[in-house]
């Protein structure tokens, strides 16, 4: 089951928190095809939002094709995002553990990183190298 | 739903020479949750109790669900919480639901029993006696009884302390999710209604500043943060609503999402608090221009 969290303030809508949240869990391995999301009305209580926020995030993973409302029971994962094989993640989050620790020995506190990461990510063009 | 919950053509009021609401003209649609802010003396109480048949408008029109606002016509379908949560002190939370029941053809019991037994409110419990967030909740659970089409809350959170105001919000949410009513929230606290609300409507000086979709308003506007002596430069080909000056610095509030084509130049999205303190900061002229 996945927790989702809103944060307001950062100017990225809710409804597209949500549905980052579940692409996310779904390249993680945290969710998988046929688990059950939360339902609308869990969601509303439970972060105190707008439940036309949760139905629409719903609405958008229905249309890409990731979930699926079935009637009086609930939205459910359809697809699963393509994401590499557990032991190749493995290998690259090693390769990226080497990399934060070098960086953190360089002096660069977490938000450094963050922000340097973030902008590297941003810059790249993998077609152009 | 493509029914308009609110729609106002022209609508003012006027207090002795000052104009309270002027020139109000809006269609919210329903189903939303609709945040009504501006700063106090706005208008925000004017246009609320003009549409629960408090107030009479001196100009223009007001409808509430498809019909005109006035005595045994929409006023049924709708209703109303005051900042106070009137309620009658002496009365036990039963007494509240029985006054309720006989005052309310649509009235539906159940709703509030179960909404109370489940947040541990006695029925026989004095309505003075209770804490400031029970009374609160038994407001709201006489409101949602009526079962409202259209549920105004004027400030519903102002006098509770944060967990109190979390847990009201949390049932009011809860309840939007049952009952699929449009729901107007009033708050001076804008950070708080981003995640309740997704319909917006800024007031300002009596008149409507900014009003649309949300999540529409915070993807078409975009500040852009860059040195002054570039800034001729910069919004020439921009769509400049507001600017503010930061020590050789500017800050522009722009709609539309153009390339700025300058590195030295920062675009960065808008959250709602400072969307709405920005167009609050704007002379109402240009407010009115945008959205005309």
């Amino acid at each position: 089951m996945i927790e989702f969290r809103v944060e307001v303030g950062s100017g990225v809508p809710p409804y597209r928190q949500l549905v980052d949240q579940v692409e996310h869990a779904l390249r993680l391995g945290h969710l998988h095809v046929g688990d059950r999301l939360p339902t609308v009305k869990e969601v509303a209580k439970r972060l105190v939002i707008n439940p036309n926020t949760v139905l629409k995030a719903y609405r958008e993973l229905e249309h890409k094709g990731l979930a699926k409302g079935r009637p009086g029971m609930g939205t459910f994962i359809e697809r699963g995002l393509a994401g590499l094989p557990a032991e190749q993640q493995a290998e690259l989050r090693a390769d990226l553990e080497k990399w934060l620790a070098t960086a953190h020995q360089a002096g660069m506190d977490s938000d450094g990183i963050a922000a340097l990461v973030a902008t590297v990510l941003h810059e790249f063009r993998p077609e152009e190298n | 739903m493509t029914q308009s919950a609110i729609t106002a053509r022209n609508l003012g009021r006027r207090y002795g020479r000052a104009w309270g609401l002027q020139h109000c003209s809006l269609e919210v649609p329903a189903g939303r949750v609709v945040g009504l802010v501006g700063p106090n003396g706005a208008g925000k109480s004017t246009l609320m109790n003009l549409m629960v048949g408090l107030l009479r408008p001196t100009t223009g029109e007001l409808e509430l669900l498809g019909e005109r606002v006035g005595p045994n016509t929409v006023l049924e379908r709708v209703a109303y919480i005051d900042q106070e949560h009137s309620l009658y002190r002496d009365f036990t939370v039963r007494e509240m639901l029985t006054a309720g029941r006989v005052l309310n053809r649509r009235w539906d019991d159940k709703i509030a029993t179960d909404r109370l037994a489940e947040l541990g409110i006695p029925l026989t419990a004095k309505v003075g006696r209770i804490s400031g967030g029970q009374r609160a909740q038994v407001a709201l659970a006489v409101a949602l009884a009526k079962q409202p089409e259209l549920l105004i809350l004027d400030e519903p959170v102002a006098s509770l302390d944060p967990l109190a105001r979390r847990e009201m919000m949390s049932t009011l949410m809860a309840a939007k999710a049952d009952h699929d009513c449009t729901i107007v929230l009033s708050s001076h606290v804008v950070s708080e209604l981003e995640r309740l609300c997704d319909y917006l409507v800024v007031l300002d000086h009596g008149r409507v500043q900014l009003l649309g979709d949300i999540d529409e308003l915070l993807e078409q506007h975009r500040l852009l943060f860059g040195p002054a002596v570039t800034e001729d430069l910069v919004s020439a080909h921009q769509h400049v609503l507001h600017r503010e000056d930061l020590n050789g610095r500017v800050s522009l509030l722009v709609r539309g999402i153009r390339p700025v084509g300058d590195p030295s130049w920062q675009v960065q999205r808008v959250n709602l608090e400072e969307l709405v303190m920005r167009y609050l900061a704007m002379p109402s002229r240009v407010a009115e221009e945008v959205f005309a």
